[in-house]
């Protein structure tokens, strides 16, 4: 059934909240600079509540099913997160009221940078960043300023593993970086000969997903890390696949000076239909005084009869500030919850259960799917969407007919480097009776594809729409529902 | 915890994958690296955690305790009961990007909704589904204008008078780019804006109401950055739309702000809102996600994200901006709120927050040793000069249950003893007389 | 896979067409499947520009991809195929036709041996999925 739109639903008059009448006197509006007319809709409080009702009813969502999303980390959404996040004392705090005031946001910020340098064994965290993708800009600006505050302004480029998400080359742009590809060996790995021959005083430093976009850790990792370090560059981690080395590892451990963290994957934060997300950035030492401006921090360290005070700090060779106030409180004070909740066992456990989900998967389907890598995985693996005696059928195909099942498809087309790829990513969230009905689903599409292939060129046939022409959307670029010349 | 597996189930897997123990799994990771010790606090149960919790928000002073009288970016504005009511719906917050349009249809809808609504907030042609804030939003507005020039015009000028944060965020992103060139004119000379723009500028970005509350009209700003072929961005204040003349009709390019207001909480600084609208001939050079409207192969109505080929996951390092997240949820948040508003509502909550903050301006500017420093009409804000200084006003404030205004100083050391206030519709004539009350005992003693 | 035999072709999947001294540019019929339904067209240069090798003359948009069109030979442009941003469909259903680009006055005509031939182009397209 199609939803009607706000404007469709309006009534002219209708009337929704009400406001307290007005208790003050009143004074003049500024003549010439009122707005004659606000073309908005009219509706009832009944009407909003239900318009979003039905709305929320034609979405897939974690809480309604399986979403095997690679690189997303789709686990399950704490409830008491929410609970905590809605606490009024957090939620009705202003960002700018004085610090004393508000000493328990600040001490919940400060928790969570403690919680993430132990996790990842960095130096310092900045808890600005809005998302992984801001997070990153962040990483790749601290990574000029470091080379620039060295004098050596002939760091031009950084290096991006073939494997790697869009945002790695986009973010490196958008620092005035010229990106540069490395190809993966065989196996998955980067390729270290090509590193070698590439890195070179003109290195900024390399972006590394680690385990990659293949689900795989590296198994060169030390080498590749003290190969751009003895270049003189330096090693920034995509925190995005975190989900598979808490308790297991630390990137700081290993030599990255720079990592993202992505609080609404590896830590349960909701992903909201979008967003909002959170991407913390965590550094090693020599690079913490570049961090974004302000950072929670001790400003007072109290005695034995005060306890500390917590304010914001200014790193000296800050890069500055890179959005308003100090980072999405809300999303950090539900992933402090849940690192809480877990414990340094509980994180353990987490990515213990999500790299035995994922290798479960991988060995149950890789007789029925082309596995491109076969080797054990890490968190995620990807498999091919294609088969040689069923030509017609593409990875799109698979995907489509998964939602018949009431599964959400895997992450398509993702990373490029394999052919029609369905990278598979199952979370510690879900139970082997989730993980089994989806290898029969996979098993039953497999045999669909080679024996009835329109199930799968027509699919999805059980959603609220079928396939949707996205040519007529690019060419006929209807962004509104209603303007008021209509 | 959050975890179902049990022990049986464990080895059933394992044994399907033909390893005795989990350990065998990490054979990749270099063994002197294996298996760190995490120093962490003991776990804690939900019961225990949400005791801990409370304790720690209690420890907070925060707006539901204390009258608000703080804005400077950050806004105490109603929000409706029925908007969470809706967010926690988790067919909402618990799903993912839209990236199967089949499967998603209720969030591709409230995004294409929100997208209108802020469309025609602001009498612009189209808008995007969010930036992270504010300030992100007009940072990208610079972006996009440069690359619509193909970095050809490297200079922006920035209205003194907007949000310092914006400022710096704007200045952070471009800093580095050795041909960009950011320039905020003089605080003092209001004209020096227009003087500032010429041939080499690719936007002027100017805030509506200003950061310390004014109202101006922006006409000759814009009339001449067309003329010199630069573009304009207005920084607009979404309530404040709510009554005052859309930046479309000065003849904005580009309108950003930040969404909070409309039904956010302000909890502590975010996550918020960015908005991003703009006419349709820019809507190939600006950022972010965009849901257009198409039919399916039977002919009924739906959404899809469009126009994706612009962004990072295909464009890689062509793309004009890295933006992955939106800010989907806080975008519906306002949706849901613009609704529940509407035409009528959104016209009162706006004038119930301008009434207001002319009575305490008023009433404030009697005191002896106060003066309101607004000649310009202002909207929700305003400045008063104050006979001490702001900090310690605020500490005789925090004693009365009440969290001042922001210290200008901060931002314009020019400004000393300068309080800018905000008042909204959650002000009562109450605390507005409390307000001004202790403001003259503090004028006295 | 269409692949005329009187053009030359670059490794970026431009095509070119020469008539004495003018050459026509395009994208080839493999560059338009890759890509698939072209949805827009964006042309960066005016008339009486002047162009090298590598230049990006056009950003091409599909619902899947954005490419560049790399000019494939050096000299000042004569006429675009402006029209085009109306139907952008053409570049689709005839690339080498009613689909051309830019026509440009060929500075240097030695640039043309850098291209390949038909029969090169073709090999060249097998390898690639």
């Amino acid at each position: 059934m199609v939803e009607p739109t706000l404007y469709e639903l309006s009534s002219s008059g209708r009337r929704g909240f009400e406001y307290p009448e007005q208790d003050v006197p009143s004074t003049r509006l500024p003549e010439g600079l009122l707005r004659k007319d606000l073309p908005m809709p009219e509706l009832s409080e009944l009407d909003v509540v239900r318009h979003f009702t039905h709305l929320s009813r034609k979405n897939y969502s974690i809480d309604g099913g399986f979403y095997p999303l690679g690189s997303c980390t789709m686990k399950y959404n704490p409830r008491i997160n929410e609970v905590v996040a809605r606490l009024n004392g957090f939620a009705r705090a202003h960002p700018l009221q004085p610090i004393e005031t508000a000493q328990g946001s600040l001490v919940v910020m400060y928790m969570l940078q403690e919680a993430l340098k132990e996790i990842t064994g960095l130096a310092a965290v900045s808890l600005q960043p809005a998302a992984g993708a801001h997070g990153e800009l962040v990483g790749v600006l601290i990574m000029r300023a470091y080379h620039l505050s060295r004098g050596d302004s002939k760091r031009t480029k950084i290096l991006v593993p073939d494997s790697a998400h869009g945002t790695n080359p986009a973010s490196s742009s958008m620092a005035g970086f010229e990106p540069v590809n490395i190809p993966s060996d065989a196996r998955g790995n980067v390729d270290l000969e090509k590193l070698k021959e590439i890195c070179d005083a003109s290195t900024a430093g390399l972006m590394l997903t680690n385990p990659n976009t293949l689900g795989l850790f590296d198994e060169h990792v030390l080498e590749v890390i003290e190969i751009v370090h003895n270049a003189g560059g330096l090693v920034y981690g995509d925190g995005a696949n975190l989900n598979a080395l808490l308790g297991i590892t630390r990137p700081g451990d290993l030599g990255f000076d720079i990592l993202h963290i992505n609080l609404h994957k590896t830590f349960s934060t909701p992903h909201g239909g979008g967003g909002p997300g959170s991407g913390p950035l965590a550094v090693a030492a020599h690079l913490a005084d570049f961090l974004p401006d302000p950072l929670v921090g001790i400003v007072d360290p109290g005695d034995e009869e005060t306890p500390p005070l917590y304010g914001f700090l200014h790193p000296s060779q800050s890069i500055g500030r890179i959005k308003s106030f100090h980072g999405h409180f809300g999303i950090i004070v539900r992933a402090l919850t849940f690192i809480l909740m877990q414990g340094a066992e509980g994180l353990k456990e987490v990515s213990e259960m999500a790299v035995l989900n994922a290798n479960y998967l991988m060995a149950l389907l890789k007789k029925d799917y082309h596995l491109p890598y076969d080797r054990d995985c890490m968190h995620e693996f990807v498999l091919e969407g294609v088969w040689p005696d069923a030509p017609d059928i593409h990875a799109l195909d698979v995907a489509k007919r998964l939602m018949d099942y009431g599964l959400h498809p895997p992450t398509n087309y993702f990373p490029l480097i394999v052919n029609e790829a369905l990278m598979i990513e199952p979370t510690e969230s879900e139970s082997k009776q989730t993980l089994d009905y989806f290898v029969d689903v996979m098993r039953k599409i497999a045999r669909e594809a080679h024996e009835q292939p329109d199930l799968l060129h027509d699919a999805p046939h059980d959603t609220p729409v079928g396939r949707l022409d996205e040519v007529k959307a690019a060419k006929d670029l209807v962004l509104c529902c209603w303007r008021p010349e209509e | 915890m959050f975890i179902p597996h049990t022990d049986v189930e464990r080895q059933e897997m394992l044994k399907a994958i033909g390893k005795k123990n989990t350990a065998e799994l990490f054979n990749a990771i270099p063994e002197a690296f294996r298996y760190p010790k995490l120093e962490l606090p003991d776990a804690l149960s939900e019961m225990a955690a949400l005791q801990q919790f409370s304790e720690w928000a209690e420890a907070n002073n925060a707006c539901n305790d204390m009258v608000c009288f703080l804005g400077a970016g950050a806004y105490n504005h109603y929000i409706p009961a029925a908007v969470d009511f809706l967010l926690q719906r988790g067919d909402f917050f618990t799903a993912y990007t839209p990236y199967q349009p089949e499967i998603s249809q209720g969030t591709l809808q409230a995004i294409f909704e929100f997208q209108t609504l802020v469309a025609n907030l602001t009498g612009m042609e189209a808008a995007n589904a969010s930036h992270y804030d504010g300030a992100t939003a007009a940072a990208e507005a610079c972006i996009s204008a440069f690359h619509h020039f193909k970095g050809k015009r490297p200079k922006f000028v920035l209205s003194p008078l907007l949000n310092p944060q914006y400022v710096d965020t704007v200045k952070t992103y471009f800093g580095l780019l050795v041909d960009a060139q950011v320039v905020v004119p003089d605080a003092h000379k209001p004209q020096a804006c227009i003087d500032a723009i010429d041939g080499q500028t690719a936007l002027v970005l100017v805030q509506y109401p200003d950061f310390l509350g004014n109202i101006h009209d922006w006409s000759a700003l814009v009339k001449s950055a067309h003329e010199s072929g630069a573009l304009v961005a207005f920084a607009a204040n979404p309530i404040a739309l709510g009554l005052l003349k859309a930046p479309a009709e000065f003849g904005a390019d580009f309108v950003v702000g930040e969404g909070q207001p409309l039904g956010i909480p302000m909890s502590f600084g975010g996550p918020y809102l960015g908005y991003f609208a703009t006419r349709k001939e820019f809507v190939r050079k600006i950022s972010g996600r965009i849901v257009g409207e198409t039919v399916d192969q039977t002919g009924r109505r739906g959404y899809v994200l469009t126009l994706t080929a612009r962004e990072q996951h295909i464009r890689r390092e062509k793309a004009t901006s890295n933006i992955c997240s939106n800010q989907a949820l806080m975008a519906l948040a306002a949706t849901i709120y613009m609704s529940l508003r509407g035409k009528n509502g959104l016209r009162k909550v706006a004038e119930l927050c301008y009434q207001k903050a002319h009575y305490a301006a008023a009433e404030i500017g009697k005191l002896k040793g106060f003066r309101l420093v607004n000649t310009q009409p202002f909207f929700h804000e305003f400045v008063i000069e104050c006979p001490i200084s702001v900090a310690d006003i605020n500490e005789h404030l925090l004693e009365h249950g009440i969290i001042g205004g922001y210290d200008l100083e901060e931002t314009y050391p020019h400004m000393r003893n300068s309080m800018l206030l905000a008042v909204t519709e959650m002000n009562s004539k109450d605390e507005i007389d409390a307000l001004v009350e202790v403001l003259a005992e503090v004028a006295n003693g | 896979m269409n692949t005329p035999e009187y053009l030359k072709y670059a490794k970026t999947d431009e095509w070119v067409k020469v008539d004495g001294n003018i050459a026509t540019i395009g994208i080839s019929d493999f560059a338009q499947d890759q890509l698939s339904d072209v949805v827009f067209i964006e042309f960066n240069h005016e008339i009486n520009d002047m162009v090298s090798v590598g230049d990006a003359l056009a950003t091409i948009e599909s619902v899947k991809a954005a490419a560049d069109v790399n000019c494939p030979i050096s000299g000042k442009v004569l006429e675009i195929n402006e029209g085009l941003t109306d139907i952008p469909e053409t570049l689709n259903s005839d690339p080498y036709e009613k689909g051309w680009l830019y026509k440009i006055e060929m500075s240097s005509s030695a640039e043309l041996n850098d291209l390949m031939d038909a029969a090169a182009y073709a090999a060249f397209c097998e390898g690639r999925h």
